[in-house]
């Protein structure tokens, strides 16, 4: 007799319901499976309306963000054997967000949020090609690189309940991506961003809750990064009194040598 | 206008409409880790409440030797004792949370690499060690 | 949303240093004092000062500086904490203005007391 596990996923079709609800599949427990085996299970073999998002299957791409047994994970990289044999695997969409069909939620908020953080070099000055390419030493790529792993799975969104009490809440992911621009050598568009981001819906708005931190499935540390620009921005608050008049951001190191 | 992308779509005659669960206010009791956060938020009621018992002990220090020992008197309570033991361990909650999630908004660097967390917190509690010592040795010493 | 044109970085950085300073004041300065006024004395595990001892400790002025800046910075502290759980907490946000100066005025109001009091000690 093999091994079986009973998923509980979350249904929704909008043209027929008002609300949520569970609906069990009983699936075949293979030890190297994941939860996301399951589903392609599921929408192969039982349910084929069964809707929910993934690409890679490997942990990259951030698509397959879901709640399992009330943990935003990620599917493809969440075990069906660490569940143990028979036991009852709760699925449903990622918490916080609208819910557009079954597992599917709706993201376009956060990408309007991500835009508004900038998240790109933004240079004053742009040097002419025939100067070669921006050099940064493996020290300089080390002060942000940390922050530069977030693939947008927004398991921290799910996670923060700032996020979900407030939906003008600029997020973790968000200001992690806007310090990881912010300490790279290359950028000078610090002061840019943080006038945009030291605001209650920005820096402000975290209470360093951690768990952004602790359901981030690439070790990003959202949360120490909005620590961090806590500071900064703290400083340089100070500063703006030292300095009333237009201080400029002294924080970029020239990129060139 | 402050209007979201998801508010605008929800209203549009042919979009479908979206599920959004509303946020409990029980939310902090769904999980552990929401609740841990929660009781250390709640630990700054009993740093007030530590506050609040010097202000009278200072009352009570200016009236004279007999108010004093009255108020020592009064901290002998049971009732007194229960809600100081319990802000002592609210209190003790905050500086370990405070020192060991500090060093997360001061990375520290050192020939190139980032220093461990703990070696980062240690100095705080090294610092917390000794001026408890010496604040301990100044009320104890008879002079 | 997030205004396009604000230039001057937000005052909550200065509430927020204010928390920042209160939470090290709290975490090093109140543990001792609160087991040994608290635990230790009253219940006898140590030998309590004598009222004249205390006095002569309260009437220095480097101790009346401690002891205020250990009334007044975790006041603020607790003022920011406890403004945060009660938006977050209990979804009062829309009460804004009236936690804020409930909040901060409060820990204004322990500040100013803990002044008075230590300088008629």
């Amino acid at each position: 007799m093999a091994d079986k596990i009973v998923l509980q996923i979350a249904r929704y079709a909008p043209e027929r319901d008002q609300a949520p609800s569970f609906q069990s599949f009983e699936v075949p427990l293979r030890k190297e499976w994941v939860v996301l085996d399951a589903l392609n299970y599921i929408k192969d073999k039982v349910d084929g309306t069964l809707t929910y998002r993934w690409s890679c299957r490997m942990g990259i791409c951030g698509s397959c963000g879901m709640m399992v047994n009330g943990e935003p994970k990620l599917t493809c990289a969440t075990f069906l054997s660490s569940y143990g044999n028979n036991a009852k695997v709760r699925v449903e969409p990622l918490r916080y967000f609208p819910v557009v069909r079954d597992l599917v939620t709706a993201l376009s908020d956060f990408l309007v949020k991500l835009q508004k953080v900038k998240p790109w070099l933004i240079r004053k000055d742009q040097p002419p090609l025939s100067e070669g390419e921006f050099l940064q030493t493996p020290e300089q790529l080390d002060l942000y690189k940390q922050f530069s792993m977030c693939i947008n799975c927004m398991l921290c969104y799910a996670a923060c309940p700032v996020a979900g009490l407030d939906q003008e809440f600029v997020g973790p992911a968000a200001l992690a991506l806007a310090q990881r621009y912010n300490l790279d050598n290359r950028d000078q568009g610090s002061a840019e961003r943080l006038a945009m981001l030291a605001h209650p819906d920005g820096i402000w708005g975290c209470t360093f809750v951690g768990e952004c931190t602790r359901v981030c499935p690439k070790h990003v540390d959202p949360a120490g990064a909005i620590q961090q620009y806590k500071l900064r921005a703290a400083l340089d608050w100070v500063k703006s009194f030292i300095l009333p008049r237009g201080h400029e951001d002294t924080h970029q190191e020239a990129a060139h040598d | 206008m402050t209007e979201t992308i998801t508010d605008q779509a929800a209203r549009t005659e042919f979009h479908p409409r979206w599920y959004r669960e509303r946020v409990s206010t029980w939310w902090w009791l769904g999980e552990w880790h929401y609740l841990k956060f929660i009781l250390r938020e709640l630990s700054s009621i009993s740093v007030a409440w530590f506050v609040g018992l010097t202000l009278f002990q200072l009352r009570a220090l200016s009236h004279g030797p007999e108010t004093y020992a009255r108020f020592t008197d009064r901290l002998q309570s049971p009732v007194m004792l229960a809600l100081n033991a319990i802000a002592f361990c609210f209190v003790l909650f905050h500086a370990i949370t405070w020192f060991n999630l500090a060093p997360r908004a001061m990375p520290v660097r050192m020939g190139g690499k980032r220093v461990p967390e703990f070696l980062v917190a240690a100095p705080n509690y090294a610092l917390w060690i000794v001026v408890s010592a010496f604040v301990g040795w100044l009320l104890l010493r008879t002079p | 949303m997030i205004e396009q044109s604000t230039t001057k970085p937000s005052n909550e950085a200065f509430f927020w240093l204010l928390f920042s300073a209160g939470g090290v004041v709290a975490a090093i300065l109140i543990p001792i004092q609160l087991f040994l006024f608290g635990l230790a004395f009253p219940l006898g595990w140590l030998p309590q000062p004598s009222y004249e001892h205390l006095m002569t400790l309260v009437r220095s002025p480097l101790v009346r500086l401690y002891l205020f800046v250990m009334c007044a910075l975790p006041l603020f502290h607790c003022a920011h904490r406890f403004r945060f759980t009660l938006y977050d907490g209990l979804q009062v946000k829309h009460l804004n203005e009236v936690i804020f100066a409930f909040c901060y005025g409060g820990a204004l109001l322990g500040t100013v007391l803990a002044g008075y009091l230590l300088w008629r000690i």
